[in-house]
């Protein structure tokens, strides 16, 4: 097809109220900048050519944009949003609180620990009881008594699951793709590891309240509210760390020295703000660190929220990157740290470049994260304008972009589902989270503050692209029974008992008729397949096509593991 | 010297099984050969504190930096503490079931080991000694991989294998390395063969795309795996694994090995080394990984028997931790650690490298153990003396400066 990058970037451009001429200026020079907010198109000729060009927008174009923006199309989804307008859709994406989403609101009813606060999960889901583990180590309670005193559905491990049956839920049916996609993004940028320690009892808030709100807002705000909540502050130890010499007042600990604790102030710089090239020292690590003694978590097993203790503080004066914070500044330090790394220029490309990578290639093109840096520069680290500078490029729509990344397991497992029209419940999200965590992303659970990457060499191996298609022949065959996949629906009308009207409409509904000439050809073969075309006994020829193998085989197709 | 009563409490068995090594790793050098020579290397994800795994007793340096997580010093009949190894380091008391290996010279500590690259960051440290290129963030393909590719080609789709759900980046490049989490789960599972015929024949093309590639090689390796039934071989001579990701991994492995399927190069890591609160001493959080760690390798050695002549395994750890103890009982980030090398012809029994010291002026940024022995140099001999692999190309821009350690006999 011809990869129409003109069509798509006044598309998109029309939402924006740019003048269409400004396609034309976008060389090295940073893009201008649309106008956030605006919706309508501001003229009725401007919308007359936009939708005359949008009918020439083929579903290529579509597809690429759902691809990228969304955990990829369900079943009629890029007919919709071509006869919408992409630059119609963007918008609305952009702005998730004005989409109505109660259908998944609803699905989620069930699980009732997303709405608890940290306090109430600490006493509703309690650590097991050491001496009950005792007992049953030695044999002196069986593990049927231990499982009636302390059943699964009250264990703590009940919330990370509640967690990840919300976020396969979410990302197969919410309406706000968008969002999903950035809430996933952010969360793996200021990443923390369910399973360590109290961590468990903060994660749901931590998602709730220091990445959600701020998925479309400005990335600062991100910075500052995860610095401050429980679930950063125990997972990068800042919880502990105190000035020199301090002694621990009260508790189990009374009497013990603590002190400074790098581990946050280190991956605040390295991986959250500046990026490893950006310019900072060991002295800085140091300095950052100091600045952030006394940002803690009260009552961390009962209450667990945040609290500046100034007693753990210290007071001195402290040189961030050459800017010195005078002494006495107390709690404020670390949002003075906060500001001088979310200004620097080196946050800008750092943020820049994992967005790009994100959206559009393993390896960002150096133009475009020159114009996302100066984008974030200009204002202050708006992720939609941000976001808008990508979407709106050249780069965006190049001919070797498409198709170019690979979907990581938790893209894999949802676009596969939403494909094929499925509906999880909440436990139909836990078994699609068992599915993520089998193909190689356990979700919430990414030990390493870096969170998961986001290359194709690191979810490309063997025994992953077994369980890509194993977890394709499991959907397909009903084995995930409470996701619901609609095969019939994809297939409906068609003469089943002709193979190859089968494998037409499979192609277009799961990959919207872009299958590669190789693929529909391999698939085509196989349609002599005995197994595959179910031939009846008496030799009458095929009576009624396997539709799930072929679907399954579609969904295991190259093609289908890129985005 | 540990007494016997610590040997035998560290693990009867094994002493009886090895009580005879190494005289084994001569018997049965030349049927090696035809069954060829297994390297597995091992990360310790998070940076160990090799400072306390393998203990610096006789340095005054280690306890005064330590007040409330340093190992106590190791006294004759008291197997609850550290293990002495030879008057000046001792092993962590949770390596005990390694001891017999190191009594029976299949085991070999390097010290003071690690990247001449100054960085303390997590990522880029494991980015450089996977790639084998410190300071070098875009060398396109890892270490183990190259050391792969230079053997003989033998087309063996398991010559490169990671346990794990991810391709680790020590085996990107070239050389079609294999990952997988588990033997049993490496297949087509839950269609019939239609199902896996299709899929086969989508993947056939296009081997020089990274999907198509990968696809090709994952069904030749079905194939070899189903006809190899390798996941049916039970630990051997008794041999218990820890349960856990690092057990299971290591257990695979031998199984590999002993199902004959080619394997020249393996790995497997272990997470939770980034002891930076309550790190804890004979016991707590570092012991807790380091027992698992110890009886993996006793497990893995054991299972293997005779077969360890073949085989060596190579520990290694992105950097070492801070020599005092911070604030909250825990160790940060640091420079120099210890790395293990186990099996084939290593000439165990002896910690190699020269020892830095830990006093105040000998420390590397006045903080951290002194790197001694560039973890390339120690890389480069098992490579070539283990593997006889050609070294030339192995670590681009690298030349040792230091005389070989001699490791192997």
């Amino acid at each position: 097809m011809r990869w129409t990058a003109s069509v798509l970037a006044a598309v998109f451009l029309v939402g924006c109220s740019a003048p269409a001429s400004r396609v034309a200026d976008r060389g090295n020079a940073p893009a201008p900048a649309p106008v956030p907010g605006a919706a309508a198109p501001t003229s009725a000729s401007q919308a007359t050519t936009a939708r005359s060009e949008l009918r020439a927008a083929g579903d290529r174009e579509v597809l690429h944009a759902l691809s990228r923006l969304t955990y990829g199309p369900r079943p009629g989804e890029v007919e919709r949003v071509r006869a919408l307008g992409l630059d119609v859709w963007l918008e609305r994406q952009l702005h998730p609180e004005k989409i109505d989403d109660s259908a998944t609101e609803a699905a989620l009813a069930e699980l009732a620990t997303l709405r608890m606060t940290t306090t109430e999960l600490l006493h509703a889901y309690p650590r097991p009881d050491p001496q009950l583990r005792a007992k049953l180590a030695s044999g002196e309670m069986s593990r049927q008594e231990m499982q009636e005193r302390y059943p699964m559905e009250k264990r703590p491990a009940r919330i990370t699951a509640e967690l990840q049956a919300a976020k396969m839920v979410r990302a197969v049916t919410s309406e706000r793709q968008l969002q999903e996609v950035m809430v996933d993004f952010w969360f793996n940028h200021f990443n923390v590891f369910a399973n360590k320690g109290d961590v468990r009892w903060y994660v749901s808030a931590y998602e709730r309240e220091a990445i959600r709100p701020y998925a479309l807002g400005k990335f600062p705000e991100l910075v500052r509210a995860t610095a401050h909540h429980p679930a950063m502050l125990f997972y990068l130890d800042n919880w502990l760390s105190a000035r020199p010499d301090f002694t621990i007042p009260a508790g189990p600990n009374r009497g013990r020295k603590a002190g400074l604790n790098e581990n946050y102030a280190r991956e605040l710089m390295e991986l959250h703000t500046l990026g490893v090239d950006g310019g900072y020292s060991q002295k800085d690590v140091t300095e950052v660190a100091r600045a952030f003694t006394g940002w803690t978590i009260e009552r961390p097993q009962a209450e667990g929220r945040f609290v500046f203790r100034a007693s753990m503080h210290d007071t001195g004066e402290k040189t961030v990157l050459g800017r010195r914070i005078p002494a006495g500044g107390g709690r404020e330090d670390g949002e003075r740290v906060i500001e001088i790394l979310t200004r620097h220029p080196s946050t800008a490309r750092f943020i820049a470049t994992k967005l790009v990578r994100r959206f559009v290639s393993d390896v960002p093109p150096p133009a475009l994260v020159d114009r996302v840096a100066a984008t974030y520069s200009r204002t202050g680290g708006d992720i939609p304008t941000m976001l808008r500078t990508i979407f709106e490029s050249r780069e965006f729509l190049g001919e070797d972009i498409y198709r170019a990344k690979i979907k990581k397991p938790f893209e894999f497992v949802a676009s596969a589902t939403r494909a094929l029209g499925g509906r999880p419940d909440a436990q139909g999200g836990m078994a699609l989270a068992r599915a993520s965590a089998e193909i190689g992303e356990p979700l919430y659970e990414a030990q390493p503050p870096t969170g998961y990457g986001d290359r194709a060499e690191v979810w490309v191996n063997s025994g992953a692209l077994l369980a890509r298609m194993n977890f394709a022949l499991g959907l397909v065959s009903g084995r995930y029974q409470r996701v619901t996949v609609d095969l019939p629906a994809l297939v409906a009308g068609a003469d089943t008992s002709v193979p190859a009207v089968v494998l037409d409409r499979l192609l277009a509904a799961i990959l919207a008729n872009q299958a590669s000439p190789e693929t529909r050809s391999v698939l085509a073969k196989h349609l002599a397949d005995p197994q595959i075309t179910r031939q009846t006994a008496d030799d009458r020829g095929p009576a009624n096509t396997d539709v799930a193998k072929l679907a399954a085989l579609v969904i295991g197709s190259p093609e289908f593991q890129r985005r | 010297m540990p007494t016997r009563r610590t040997l035998l409490k560290a693990g009867g068995c094994a002493l009886v099984a090895y009580a005879a090594a190494p005289r084994f790793l001569t018997r049965t050098a030349r049927a090696a050969e035809a069954r060829g020579k297994v390297l597995v290397a091992v990360f310790q994800r998070g940076a160990v504190d090799g400072l306390s795994m393998v203990m610096p007793h006789g340095d005054a340096g280690y306890a005064g930096a330590r007040p409330s997580i340093a190992l106590r010093s190791p006294r004759p009949g008291e197997s609850d503490r550290a293990v002495d190894l030879d008057g000046f380091f001792a092993f962590h008391p949770s390596l005990a079931p390694l001891l017999p290996l190191w009594e029976n010279h299949s085991l070999a500590v390097v010290h003071a080991c690690g990247s001449p690259d100054t960085t303390r960051s997590h990522f880029d440290a494991q980015d450089y000694m996977e790639s084998g290129t410190p300071g070098v963030k875009s060398t396109p393909d890892g270490w183990l991989a190259r050391v792969a590719r230079t053997l003989p080609a033998k087309s063996a789709p398991f010559r490169a294998v990671a346990l794990g759900a991810v391709l680790p980046r020590t085996l990107q490049g070239d050389v079609g390395a294999i990952s997988m989490q588990s033997i049993d789960r490496f297949d087509v599972r839950g269609g019939d063969a239609s199902a896996g015929r299709g899929f086969e024949s989508l993947y056939d093309q296009g081997v020089h795309d990274l999907l198509h590639g990968t696809g090709r090689e994952t069904f030749e390796a079905v194939k070899m795996l189903r006809s190899a039934n390798a996941s049916r071989l039970a630990p051997a001579n008794g041999a218990d694994y820890p349960r856990g990701p690092f057990g299971d991994a290591m257990r695979q492995i031998a199984q590999l090995i002993k199902a004959n399927v080619g394997l020249e190069v393996a790995f497997a890591d272990m997470q939770g080394w980034d002891t930076h609160v309550g790190q804890g001493a004979e016991r707590g959080q570092l012991a807790f990984r380091l027992r698992d760690f110890g009886q993996a390798l006793a497990a893995f050695s054991r299972d293997l028997g005779d077969r360890m002549a073949d085989v060596c395994v190579l520990t290694m750890s992105e950097f070492g931790r801070t020599v005092a103890e911070n604030g909250n009982r825990g160790t940060d980030h640091g420079h120099g650690t210890a790395m293990l090398v186990l099996g084939g012809a290593v000439r165990g029994g002896r910690v190699y490298g020269r020892w830095p010291g830990l006093g105040r002026h000998q420390l590397f940024e006045g903080r951290d153990l002194a790197v001694t022995t560039d973890f390339r140099t120690l890389f480069t001999e098992v490579a070539a003396r283990h593997l006889g692999a050609p070294t030339a190309a192995l670590f681009p821009g690298f030349t040792s400066t230091q005389p070989s350690l001699g490791l192997f006999t």
